[in-house]
């Protein structure tokens, strides 16, 4: 009888050792300790015994060789689904730098990727944005900004004109706004003070195209109206955004220029780390008659305004030489930039 | 405004122009004053090589009439020869010689040359050559007197000296002369002003040019001098190189001084020959519509009722008021007596004839931004003394003329400033005894006690009216920079508007689906609408810069598909664009029809693809359509579009472009397009999306397939699938659509796959044909019939 065992015994480790894939495994497993296998058959056969020692004996001899079996059957599954991993694995090796498909996603304009960071960075300093027509009226663009009819710096805005004409029969008093500063007097028209708006937007000149030029254009303009506000108040917002914008290295300077809107009026240059200046833009209080156009009191509120242009930022960040690249909706151009 | 430095030294000491720290000085206060310095530049720098040479022959040449030879001696006995092209000189002149192996300012090497065999051993300079001005007619003469040899230099006094360009803004009407830069800059430096102070002018007996003002609200103040013993000749060296720095070509010593008291006091004036005067006197009025006259520049033009001439006594115009001189009345060589006109002109009136005419000059420039109205008698004195300088038998004669009418600024005009106002606007914590200290150097007077002071302002700053033009002068000789840094305490929090939120979300949603951002010109050329299958109606640029650009455009679409074929131009089919910007259709109102417009366009692409970003932006934006293909919108394909409508307004419309529209746009791949109007769109924000349960309950996917008559969209087949499915369906998935050999004539196939799922229990075979039956039904009921 033992010996019968130790003969079943060998033989199942043997087939386990022979079994080659995981099903071969689970085919032996049903097999090797199933109800029928030769060492459950050879259970069977303990009645045949005499002995209660004999029958003790063999008992035990079964159910060792039973673990025995089972082990081996676990071990050599292990072993198998290792090495079944390991060939899938391999099998399924990709090369990652095979790359064939294309970027899918699309490239913002330039000038919108500035717009909004600076957009952004004024919402931080506590402003809302404020948007206005690009079509205007000769008032809002320069009559309520101090330039009455025949004021000579009307002349040097370059206005294009449009043949849109008034209910009240009038023509040639509608126009491509010349600047930003028409939503100056809408926001001071539509609302209440405090105003602390920026608003950037499309502005048009009478300009041929050249690499600094274009006709069409984007300024963004800021505007505060409230109690007391000081030229002091003016310098600390540039010297603000100066920082926020550009970095903590760079600070900023006032310095005495003319605009017919503001009084005093300011141009206002940015220095770099390194010393040297970059002329940025205009600023200074809002003229009292700007504000009476707005139909506020100067003796009860005072403001400034200031205005850049957004385009050269875009072109300065990327290094575009010429700006008309910028507008040639080139889709290789757009591609450069993230 | 061109400033040489050494001539601004005359009305203070400013710096030495050869001491580049000094310079550097200058030019920032200068630029913090608000005349931002644009460039520095040394001038007065000789040529080395060059030197004075005495002409001792001239000789010409038989076979070279261009040329004539001149034997010149350099101060070391030794006789030079060489060639020269100009006739000008006289045996015994001092000339300027370029020796061999000079380098001229143009690069070029004097170097030893011949002509017709013979050598040139140098080179006479003309003025052009010696950098010295544009005068290349003939060699430059030099002063007799000087010593042979010598730097050319020397000889006419040159000195290193630097020239600042200063931009002067239109509220600084007083920077165009230099006595103005001076005065603010001596106040900003601390430095003593030193005005020219000329003396009494008159010597002589009485002579009358009169004066007729007719049309007094143009020309408010006209005087007239007449000055005899004028002899006309050459001006002093130090002059005519004064004006020529000054951009000025030197001419006659009548004509240099007007010019120079022009830039030295910022004066206009105008000398007449009082001999060939007609009736020797002005009158000053209006042309007559059409009226021609010939300006000093030789161009004869015509004039309008709004122009204003200067005539003489019989009527005759002799010059443009304030603008330019008639070609007849110039000064000549024998000229001895003149009528010296200093007048004062509207700036209105100025500034709008040289809008019409573009006729400009030194003068219209100054006039048009204002001249002092009471600084005739400086200037008429100035001039007087700087001609007796050439002309030692002058005689001023009594009975000068001066004329004024009622539109004459007043002379004393002062305001209320208050020291409170004053530190409000600039935050600054000025007191009162600082406002003279900023203020009396440059010519505003500050007098009284209080938070009120009266200032009386300058009569040369006509740009100064009210209370903040003064803080502005305080302000800027305060300093810019020592004003403070603070910021205002805002109530206001930043933020982004609905509109604004949803404009970016709409643009990331078209970024992230891989279309980049175009920005077209909104300028049309006037058959660009047309071309675009699109109504012609739209504005127009009156004052246009080219005729290409004259269209405000009512669409985004003609600019974009311009891009897409100028990307197929340079081998980049396929492209995806998407341009979100304002479109201008005609209205009635204030202002035109203006609106922000979304366009799509996927070329290479059929018109399911606009609509499946169609329906990505709309899930995101929160708004919905319908399709409506029965409303094709304008340039649009006839098959492959559709209108859409939600409620009763089209918000857009969605589809392929038309083919003809591709063509005129030399576009050669479809086009897929979508055109949204986000005025009603952006400003609009849905309410938040409500939560809805999960169902923990396996779901069953029923897959049912139809034949569908060409004619009924898929829409209302979903819409009945949906309506058939009842409350146990969560989505209904449209996975295959076939049109072919296979399906009846007029029909195609449309596979749905609807999933189906209880939120409170297992699904049944029964659940499962009971919402087949339904849907069945449904699809029955329109037309749609299932297949089995």
């Amino acid at each position: 009888m033992l010996t019968d065992i130790t003969a079943a015994r060998e033989a199942a480790l043997a087939d386990i050792e022979g079994a080659a894939t995981l099903d071969e495994i689970a085919t032996l497993s049903t097999r090797l300790l199933g109800k029928k296998g030769d060492l459950a058959q050879l259970k069977t056969r303990l009645g045949q015994l005499e002995s209660i020692d004999d029958k003790k004996a063999a008992g035990q001899a079964i159910n060792d060789a039973m673990s025995i079996v089972s082990s081996a059957l676990d071990e050599r599954r292990t072993a198998l689904s290792v090495e079944a991993l390991s060939v899938r694995v391999e099998a399924e090796r990709l090369d990652l730098t095979e790359y064939v498909g294309k970027p899918t996603r699309g490239h913002a304009h330039l000038v919108t990727q500035a717009w909004e960071r600076l957009e952004d960075v004024f919402i931080g300093l506590g402003f809302q944005v404020a948007e206005g027509p690009e079509v205007e009226t000769d008032w809002h663009n320069f009559e309520a900004l101090n330039m009455g009819e025949g004021h000579p710096a009307r002349g040097e805005f370059d206005t294009l004109f449009v043949d849109h004409v008034t209910p009240d029969g009038k023509s040639g008093t509608t126009l491509l706004r010349t600047h930003t500063s028409p939503v100056q007097i809408r926001t001071m028209l539509e609302s209440e003070p405090p105003i602390y708006i920026v608003a950037p937007g499309r502005v048009f000149r009478r300009d041929t195209p050249d690499a600094t030029h274009m006709p069409v254009f984007h300024q963004i303009e800021g505007l505060v109206i409230d109690r007391d506000i000081s030229m002091a108040d003016l310098a600390g917002t540039i010297e603000a955004f100066t920082k926020a914008f550009f970095g903590a290295g760079f600070t900023s300077r006032l310095r005495p220029s003319y605009f017919p809107f503001t009084e005093p009026s300011a141009e206002f240059d940015i220095q770099r780390p390194d010393g040297s200046w970059i002329e940025l833009g205009g600023c200074g209080m809002v003229h009292p008659n700007v504000l009476r156009a707005g139909g506020l009191d100067p003796e009860d509120w005072s403001g400034f305004a200031f205005g850049f242009g957004i385009d050269r930022m875009a072109k300065e960040r990327h290094g575009v030489e010429d700006i008309r690249d910028m507008y040639t909706n080139d889709i290789r151009f757009m591609e450069q930039f993230s | 405004m061109k400033i040489l430095l050494s001539w601004l030294n005359d009305y203070g000491d400013f710096g030495d122009p050869t001491d580049p720290v000094a310079v550097q000085r200058v030019a920032d206060a200068l630029t913090s004053l608000g005349l931002e310095v644009d460039s520095v530049t040394t001038v007065g720098e000789t040529v080395p090589g060059i030197v004075t040479a005495r002409v001792l022959r001239l000789v010409q040449h038989p076979d070279a009439a261009k040329v004539q030879r001149v034997y010149v001696e350099a101060g070391d006995g030794v006789e030079r020869h060489v060639w020269c092209g100009a006739f000008n000189m006289a045996v015994g002149d001092v000339v300027p010689l370029a020796t061999l192996g000079t380098t001229m300012p143009n690069g070029m090497t004097i170097e030893r040359r011949g002509i017709l065999g013979i050598d040139s051993e140098g080179m006479l300079c003309s003025s052009s050559e010696l950098g010295l001005g544009d005068d290349h007619s003939g060699i430059r003469i030099l002063p007799s007197d000087v010593a042979l040899g010598r730097p050319y230099g020397e000889a006419l006094g040159l000195t290193l000296d630097v020239l600042i360009d200063a931009d002067v803004t239109r509220n600084r009407p007083d920077c165009w002369g230099y006595v103005g830069i001076a005065r603010d800059l001596a106040a900003k430096l601390g430095v003593e002003f030193r005005p020219p102070a000329p003396g009494s002018t008159v010597t002589g007996d009485e002579r009358v040019a009169p004066v007729e003002i007719i049309d007094g609200d143009r020309c408010a103040r006209f005087t007239s001098t007449v000055i005899s013993g004028i002899e006309v000749k050459q001006s002093a060296e130090w002059m005519a190189r004064r004006l020529t720095v000054a951009g000025m070509r030197p001419i006659s010593n009548v004509v240099d001084v007007s010019n120079y008291v022009m830039l030295e006091l910022n004066q206009p004036n105008h000398a007449y020959d009082l001999d060939t005067l007609g009736g020797g006197g002005f009158r000053v009025r209006l042309a007559a519509d059409g009226e021609a006259l010939t300006t000093l520049d030789g161009e004869e033009r015509t004039f309008t009722a709004d122009d204003l001439f200067i005539c003489d006594a019989n009527d005759v115009a002799i010059g443009v008021g304030g603008i330019m001189g008639g070609l007849d009345t110039e000064i000549n060589d024998s000229t001895t007596t003149v009528a010296l006109e200093m007048a004062w002109f509207s700036l209105v009136g100025i500034g709008q004839t040289v809008a019409r005419t573009n006729l400009r000059s030194e003068a219209s420039a100054r006039f048009e931004r204002g001249v002092d109205p009471y600084g005739m008698p400086t200037a008429i004195a100035r001039f007087v003394e700087l001609l007796s300088e050439t002309c030692p038998r002058l005689v001023v004669h009594a009975g000068a003329v001066d004329a004024r009418s009622e539109h004459l600024p007043a002379e004393h005009r002062s305001v209320d400033v208050r020291i409170s106002a004053v530190n409000r606007i600039l935050g600054t914590d000025l007191a009162a005894g600082d406002l003279p200290r900023l203020l009396d150097p440059i010519g505003y007077t500050v007098s009284g006690t209080g938070d009120t002071r009266s200032v009386v302002l300058p009569s040369w700053r006509l740009d100064s009216t009210e209370e903040v033009d003064v803080i502005e002068e305080v302000a800027r000789h305060y300093g810019y920079d020592r004003i403070g840094k603070t910021v205002p305490k805002s109530v206001v929090h930043g933020e982004l508007s609905v509109r604004q939120h949803r404009r970016r979300l709409a643009r990331e949603v078209l970024l992230g689906l891989g279309i980049s951002e175009a920005m077209p010109n909104p300028f049309l050329a006037p058959d660009t609408l047309a071309k675009a299958g699109l109504p012609p109606e739209a504005l127009r640029i009156t004052n246009p810069l080219v005729a290409e650009e004259s269209v405000l455009r009512t669409s985004l679409r003609p600019g974009l598909l311009r891009a897409i074929a100028y990307n197929e131009s340079h081998r980049r089919s396929g492209v995806a664009l998407f341009e979100i910007g304002h479109v201008y259709p005609p209205a009635e109102g204030e202002l035109p029809g203006e609106y922000e417009a979304l366009t799509v366009v996927l070329a290479g692409a059929d018109a399911p693809a606009a609509v499946s970003v169609w329906r990505e932006l709309a899930a995101a934006l929160g708004t919905g359509a319908r399709l409506d293909q029965s409303k094709v919108p304008d340039g649009l394909h006839a098959t492959r579009s559709a209108t859409l409508q939600a409620g009763r307004d089209p918000l857009g419309a969605v589809g392929e472009v038309a083919p003809d529209v591709l063509e005129a746009f030399e576009v050669t791949e479809r086009v897929a397009i979508l055109e949204l109007d986000l005025d009603q769109i952006l400003d609009r924000e849905p309410k938040p999306t409500q939560w809805k349960s999960t169902s923990r309950y396996p779901s069953s996917d029923l897959d049912l397939s139809f034949v569908v008559p060409d004619e009924i969209p898929a829409e209302r087949v979903e819409k009945a699938v949906r309506q058939g499915a009842g409350n146990l369906l969560v989505d209904v998935d449209l996975f295959d659509i076939y049109r072919g050999e296979r399906a009846v004539e007029g029909t195609r196939s449309l596979a749905y796959r609807v999933r189906l799922q209880s939120s409170d229990r297992n699904l049944t075979d029964a659940d499962i044909a009971d919402v087949r039956r339904g849907v069945e039904a449904a699809a029955t009921k329109l037309g749609a019939q299932l297949r089995t």
